[in-house]
């Protein structure tokens, strides 16, 4: 029993959570694999990008919210009083859905978070920096260029910028919330092969809307949906990637993934 | 019907122009003229020592046209504006935008504009009777009117400058800058230290120089509270003795100098001075602001 419950990364138990008075998420268990990449999938307004920032509480930035349930980051729950935000957000980190580098250099940013940890030594920021950019993809890329504006990259170099700039602080979780929807199909490709080679260190939950995605990055799959307007998202089906995209138990994860709505 | 209609349009275009190009006229007029004032000065009295002249005796005989005293009063009154304004305004501006709850922003942000309401003569009535007296007794001085005294006054006139327009670029800042930040575990603090308000910088940057052109060009304040004394601000305390503006001299000078004589020339110089030295500030102000709204 104990060994089962280390891998589990991230558990979500019978959460509730509500915007103001308007009940957003119903009655969500989710046992996160570690080392794993999870993709949340389902219709637009389901929740799947709250599900996300209940993790790292970055919905507690936009104002008042309320959650219900246990939200547990290895074993420890996230929401318990002694819990340090901060500190959690450096372990779990976050990929937007429109790059967001800072109007900074390409090195600040990636500096950014070990410099915050109180890490100003040169080399070992040089250190630090070279080895994220190496992580995410972009060394290469950039390596000639480390001073220059991060805001003259392109799309997708500017979502790796913010990979390598998550990854500096060494998070143990990476939520990446629609990372490629503002991107080509070869950024994409880049960014999903980034993925492939950081989850031997890095457990991933990416919410997408793109099934084809889910179904080629992730090893684990959730469904979830909103039965109408104004009703909270709940997790219909939860499993083997492979199993919810072939055979899924539920008719509406079968009816989503072939297509008949969403 | 569509005859009517149509000279009503053209009517009506060609009184807008006209509008256009009187106030533009105007404008023009008024440099031309102040150039011309100015320049009839240089005929008789040498630009060089009209500059770098130490001494201003407007009616000794013959008269003396040394400015320098007077840019400097200028200058040290301004300068102990920005010292104080850029820190309570930057830090304000922060504050609103950043920290207060929204109701409180709401009573704020208007309060601040009330402020920039107030005739500069009413905040120089309040300098002269309640700031000097107080400043007088507190450090033990001679006079109360002192280039000290003017320099707060004009921090109070640039603040609702600075903290309107230096919010606004701070609000301008965009979210999902914030957001990165708070989301790698930055602390509030941290990111509006490091993220936000470097992002706001040109922004920021431009309201100084605003403020700052407004602090030059003000009168009222500086005339009633400076002590008005055209000394060079030279030593270590002139900043706690009395100092004369070029604004405060062409305003105090004007009604009593000759008309068309040489005081009157050399007011109009110190105009032409004061104009180049606020469309400066200003010209640098806009460049700064286009280039923080380019890199929005």
């Amino acid at each position: 029993m104990v060994t089962a419950e280390a891998q589990k990364k991230v558990q979500l138990q019978e959460v509730n959570f509500y915007y103001g008075d308007f009940k957003a998420l119903e009655d969500i268990n989710l046992d996160i694999e570690a080392n794993k990449v999870t993709a949340l999938i389902g219709p637009s307004g389901c929740g799947k990008s709250t599900v996300l920032r209940l993790i790292n509480r970055m919905h507690e930035v936009a104002g008042r919210t309320r959650v219900e349930g246990r939200v547990l980051l290895d074993s420890e729950d996230v929401y318990s009083p002694g819990m340090d935000v901060v500190g959690l957000r450096s372990r779990v980190g976050e990929i937007f859905q429109k790059p967001n580098p800072f109007p900074k250099t390409i090195y600040d940013n990636v500096a950014y978070g070990p410099r915050l940890q109180g890490r100003s030594s040169r080399d070992e920021l040089d250190g630090i920096v070279e080895r994220a950019l190496r992580q995410a993809a972009l060394w290469k890329e950039v390596q000639n260029k480390l001073k220059t504006s991060a805001l003259e990259l392109s799309g997708g170099q500017q979502q790796r910028l913010c990979i390598a700039r998550t990854l500096a602080v060494e998070p143990e979780v990476i939520l990446m919330d629609e990372p490629c929807s503002a991107l080509d199909p070869v950024a994409t490709q880049q960014i999903e092969d980034t993925m492939d080679s950081l989850k031997k260190d890095y457990t991933i939950i990416i919410v997408t809307h793109n099934m084809q995605q889910a179904a080629r990055v992730s090893e684990y799959t959730g469904f979830m949906l909103i039965q109408e307007t104004g009703e909270p998202g709940r997790l219909v089906e939860y499993g083997l990637t492979s199993k919810i995209f072939t055979m899924p138990d539920r008719k509406e994860t079968e009816n989503y993934i072939t297509g008949r709505f969403g | 019907m569509r005859t009517a209609q149509k000279i009503k349009e053209v009517l009506i275009g060609k009184l807008i122009l006209a509008c256009g190009v009187l106030s533009i006229a105007v404008v023009v007029l008024i440099f031309v003229f102040l150039l011309r004032d100015a320049f009839s000065l240089f005929d008789s009295y040498p630009l060089i020592d009209f500059i770098t002249g130490r001494n201003w005796y407007p009616i000794s005989e013959p008269p003396v046209f040394g400015i320098l005293p007077l840019v400097l009063g200028s200058l040290l009154v301004t300068a102990i504006a920005i010292l104080l304004a850029i820190p309570l305004g930057v830090g304000t501006a922060i504050y609103i935008a950043e920290v207060a709850p929204g109701w409180l922003k709401e009573i704020l942000k208007p309060l601040m504009e009330i402020v920039a309401a107030i005739p500069s003569v009413v905040l120089a009535f309040i300098g002269l009777t309640l700031l000097a007296p107080y400043l007088q007794g507190l450090l033990d001085l001679n006079t109360g009117l002192t280039a000290l005294t003017g320099g707060i006054m004009l921090a109070f006139m640039a603040l609702p400058t600075i903290v309107s327009i230096a919010e606004d670029a701070i609000n301008a800042v965009p979210r999902s800058y914030r957001e990165g930040s708070l989301a790698m575990g930055a602390t509030r603090w941290q990111t509006t230290g490091r993220v936000v308000v470097p992002a706001a910088m040109s922004g920021i940057s431009a309201s100084v120089m605003l403020g700052i052109g407004r602090a030059i060009g003000e009168t009222m304040v500086v005339l009633m509270v400076t002590g008005n004394a055209a000394v060079m601000p030279t030593s270590a305390d002139s900043v706690l003795k009395p100092v004369r503006t070029l604004t405060g001299t062409i305003a105090q000078e004007m009604g009593e100098a000759v008309f068309n004589g040489p005081h009157y020339f050399a007011l109009f110089a110190i105009g032409l001075v004061l104009f180049v030295i606020t469309f400066a500030v200003n010209w640098i102000a806009d460049l700064v602001l286009y280039r923080y709204r380019e890199g929005e």
